[in-house]
């Protein structure tokens, strides 16, 4: 019997040519993270030995970590696909959207109106994303081609049926999809396949020590984009991130795994979930919900 | 016990549970999860706080599965959510559907990729309609392993007598079921008792712990690995020196050397090489994803099936299937919806319910209709025939989904028993043509076959009949599909009433008698075009079903497409751009169709409703309904 690894592989892979095959503009969401990276690479085996055809598209909150951004733009070009940017201060300066203020400031959840504006923007009917059901209670009950309605929406009331791997991806004008190959792999799945695979991933993830602040439980990286609050200050700490996103709400945790090894050992250790430090997740419960049906990520 | 492999690869388990709303089958995942260690600190802490906040004593496992809000305010489960767990042997993902009634549609959906079911019983009601709908439904997607798990056994007092009743009732049940491997395990969700550990409370149960079950039980038994299916994904051609078919075994195997045969061409070479991301493979087999390359380079694309040599699946256009029906909206009859089979996208239009399946009792009833959470039989005829074998030989290639043309919603799965078996199937061969022909004359043949006629233009000879009432658009659409046949190098002939009748039937009026006639010499002339090679395209409203019916009397049966092109007969009103309906509704003329009558055809080959698809999008179909006589 083939290993899990293969199979999520054979999985995914399939997802791909079918996006390759029933879109015309598809682009692959590159957050500059593991499981885009990973994504990218799978993207590269689908369609092996033709290129891929379809870009990269990142949605900058301006708020990156700087080895973030460098990792993106020589993976990209190291992997010879196009990367397209379009920034959340763009859409501020046009006045599409009005940036939270106070010392808890978050330019997350503008992502949402930046990432419709380019779909329209470039015709995208497939944005193909690296989330996966098991991050998050919301997810579990998302499709692999993921229907959104011309508003970039989700109703989860009305989501299609997805059988046997059998993927419709008819829509009609101006409605898009969001297709998520990896769906059925869990953070641990991610991990092994990186090492199976050795794929890049961006220094973050691995123990590093940095200046960082401690609020709420979550340590979140010292940048110039977040402001201290009462009593909280900065120190230096051994860290890691778990997950990659704005700078001001992605949190790290103390570690020494410094190697991919170390980290999966870390990882099935783990005693909570890798979206604990995700500060965006915690403003209520029912946060991913409520993010995903305005078209979030 | 069996020690994770050093690279940490190892086999996944993909199973489904069902139950009803009080069987406690939330709870059962959440011990599954909370027992192997895969709920984490933070979670748990939510589902506590949500507990309290829920007014309940004990902190609720179930909460911990479900996830939309709609779902934890009204304490159930409307959708299916996958779990993922591991465990040293194994990675499992669970198929979490909900057991209402009104989810039959959840529960197909989780099954279909499940390779076994966990029914749950609640041992203090014992075996309820719903756990039998449950395991029919396992049994009818072909799920190979089946599990009841008898639960609540703490409040029968941990009873064997309970439990061996539930067991023999349920075991009779299964008689008519077609699963093969069934398993019976009493348990206790909400104590843990026989889920991850055997239990010291109940000692005269001898089996295992249901993980001990599920980490065991042998994998890829819903893959056919006999007959070798290749649906067509897509065609790489990065370069002008390599071309080669992407796609995923469906089931089977193939190997470099083996010859095989496309579908639907019937062009047959051999297997050169097989690529993977990972390098050339000795042999694919049931899951790969692939790249093929062949000795011959002949033309294959997506949609097409590559097979072995001597080892074909059906091919037909016509076939009888089970419907689970998914959509709001009911079925209805002969309303063409797009077919998707393995990669290849087709119309279907249901010809016939055979019957209805009461899934509760499993009992066959008779029915007009099938609704939301149906599961029905029935006769579907495809535009263009299918590569398949049946559901319970190959779910793979047995399996489709029907989706709904105005709103691109999944409204129906599929699975397919067999080509239709009923001799009849008479599409009505008209009243064998009493082609009146003068005297002392004789029928000859034509002096060169129009076998080779086709030879040599490259292509077959069809007519396409558009019929519909007036200002309907089937000029529109013909003149349409007769620039797009031509501009592909298809010989052509659009035969059109206003143009006939300025000649060969200039003498016709427009009584019935007349209208009949006219009907007749049009049919003549097609087949003249017809027997030269040519795609003959006609557009008459002809009314009249026998008219027709003669005409299509003249031609083979494969190659005479009636085409019925209408729109309600308010936007025909609406349109009127001869303006016949404004001098019908003054008196002056009595168009057929409004108050004389147009006889809708029964069973025309294709349907057009121009009030919903655009003139190109009426092309397009057309000419994918024809495709494959002009390739």
């Amino acid at each position: 019997m083939r290993g899990h690894l293969r199979v999520l592989e054979n999985e995914a892979i399939h997802v791909f040519r079918e996006v390759a095959a029933q879109f015309e503009r598809p682009v692959l969401l590159f957050s500059g993270g593991k499981d885009s990276a990973v994504l990218v690479w799978l993207a590269r085996k689908a369609l092996h030995p033709a290129p891929v055809p379809f870009p990269l598209l990142h949605i900058d909150t301006g708020h990156n970590f700087p080895e973030t951004i460098e990792f993106r733009d020589r993976f990209a070009a190291d992997m010879g696909l196009e990367l397209i940017v379009r920034s959340v201060q763009d859409t501020i300066d046009r006045g599409r959207v009005r940036e939270e203020a106070g010392p808890e400031a978050s330019r997350n959840a503008l992502q949402t109106v930046t990432l419709l504006d380019a779909i329209r923007e470039l015709s995208v009917d497939a944005a193909l994303g690296g989330a996966r059901r098991d991050e998050e209670k919301t997810r579990a009950k998302e499709r692999f081609f993921s229907h959104r309605d011309r508003f970039g929406q989700w109703d989860p009331r009305k989501q299609r049926p997805e059988l046997w791997n059998l993927y419709n991806g008819r829509m009609n004008r101006r409605e898009h999809f969001r297709v998520f190959p990896l769906s059925n792999w869990t953070e641990t799945d991610v991990w092994e396949y990186v090492r199976l695979e050795q794929v890049p991933l961006p220094p973050l993830y691995f123990a590093h020590e940095r200046e960082v602040v401690e609020r709420d439980g979550v340590i979140l990286a010292w940048t110039p984009f977040i402001e201290l609050g009462e009593g909280e200050e900065v120190r230096r700490e051994r860290v890691r991130f778990r997950t990659i996103g704005d700078a001001t709400c992605t949190g790290a945790l103390r570690s020494v795994a410094t190697s991919v090894e170390a980290i999966i050992a870390e990882v099935e250790g783990a005693r909570v979930t890798e979206r604990r430090g995700r500060a965006d997740d915690r403003r209520s419960e029912a946060a991913m919900e409520d993010r995903k049906r305005g078209g979030y990520f | 016990m069996v020690a994770a492999r050093s690279d940490g690869d190892m086999g996944l388990l993909r199973f489904t549970t069902a139950g009803g709303v009080d069987d406690g089958k939330s709870t059962l995942i959440g011990r599954l999860l909370y027992d192997t260690k895969s709920v984490f600190a933070d979670q748990l802490e939510e589902v506590r706080s949500a507990s309290r906040r829920l007014g309940e004593t004990a902190t609720n496992l179930a909460l911990l599965t479900d996830g939309l809000r709609a779902e934890r305010e009204q304490k159930i489960t409307i959708d299916v959510a996958y779990r993922y767990f591991a465990t040293r042997r194994r990675k499992f993902i669970i198929a979490d559907t909900p057991g209402h009634v009104q989810y039959t549609r959840n529960m197909v959906t989780g099954a279909s990729t499940a390779e076994l079911a966990v029914v749950l019983i609640d041992a203090r009601r014992g075996v309820l309609t719903q756990s039998k709908r449950h395991a029919f439904i396992a049994s009818l997607l072909g799920i190979p392993h089946l599990i009841v798990a008898v639960n609540k056994m703490d409040l029968v007092d941990y009873s064997e007598e309970v439990y061996d009743r539930v067991r023999s009732d349920f075991a009779r049940f299964a008689r008519k079921l077609t699963v093969k491997d069934i398993t019976y395990l009493p348990i206790s969700a909400l104590h843990g008792d026989n889920v991850v550990a055997w239990s010291r409370r109940m000692p005269w149960y001898r089996g295992g712990a249901l993980l001990h079950r599920l980490e065991t039980v042998s994998l890829g038994g819903r893959r056919n690995q006999i007959d070798f299916r290749f649906p067509v994904q897509h065609v790489f051609r990065p370069d002008e020196g390599f071309r080669g078919y992407a796609g995923s075994v469906a089931s089977g195997r193939v190997a470099p050397g083996d010859e095989i045969v496309v579908l639907p061409s019937g062009q047959t070479t051999r297997v050169r090489a097989i690529h993977t991301p990972n390098g050339r493979m000795a042999a694919a087999r049931p899951g790969d994803a692939v790249v093929l390359t062949t000795d011959d380079e002949i033309d294959i694309s997506r949609g097409d099936m590559i097979v072995r040599r001597r080892n074909i699946p059906v091919v037909t256009n016509r076939f009888e299937a089970y419907l689970c029906w998914m959509g709001e909206e009911a079925m209805q009859p002969r309303r063409q919806y797009h077919l998707l089979h393995t990669t290849h996208w087709v119309r279907a239009v249901v010809e016939r319910i055979e019957y209805r399946v009461d899934v509760n009792t499993l009992r066959r009833e008779p029915t007009a209709v099938i609704e939301l959470n149906d599961i029905g039989r029935v006769e579907i005829t495809a535009t263009r025939p299918l590569f398949f074998d049946s559901y319970r030989v190959n779910s793979a290639t047995g399996s489709f989904v029907l989706v709904d043309p105005h709103t691109n919603v999944t409204v129906a799965a599929g699975m397919i028993r067999g080509r239709v078996r009923r001799l009849s199937a008479p599409r009505r061969r008209a009243r064998p043509a009493v082609r009146r022909k003068s005297e002392r004359v004789v029928w000859e043949g034509t002096n060169i076959p129009r076998e080779e006629r086709e030879e040599r233009i490259g292509h077959k000879a069809f007519v396409l009949w558009f019929t519909g009432m007036s200002a309907a658009g089937k000029s529109t659409v013909a003149r349409g599909v007769e620039r797009a046949l031509f501009e592909r190098g298809v010989r052509t002939m659009l035969l059109d009433g206003d143009h006939l009748r300025h000649g060969l039937t200039g003498d016709l009026g427009f009584s019935d008698r007349d209208r009949t006639e006219n009907i007749r010499r049009v049919g003549e002339v097609a087949r003249l075009f017809f027997e030269q090679g040519s795609a003959v395209l006609c557009t008459f409203v002809s009314p009249f079903r026998d008219d027709r019916d003669r005409v299509r009397a003249l031609f083979p049966a494969d190659r005479f497409f009636e085409v019925h092109v209408y729109a309600p007969l308010d936007v025909l009103r609406a349109r009127d751009p001869k303006g016949l309906y404004r001098l019908e509704a003054s008196g002056e003329l009595e168009l057929p169709g409004s108050r004389s009558a147009y006889e809708v055809p029964e069973r025309p080959e294709l349907e057009l409703d121009t009030s919903a698809v655009s003139p190109g999008e009426a092309v397009e179909e057309v000419l994918d309904a024809i495709g494959f006589l002009i390739t």
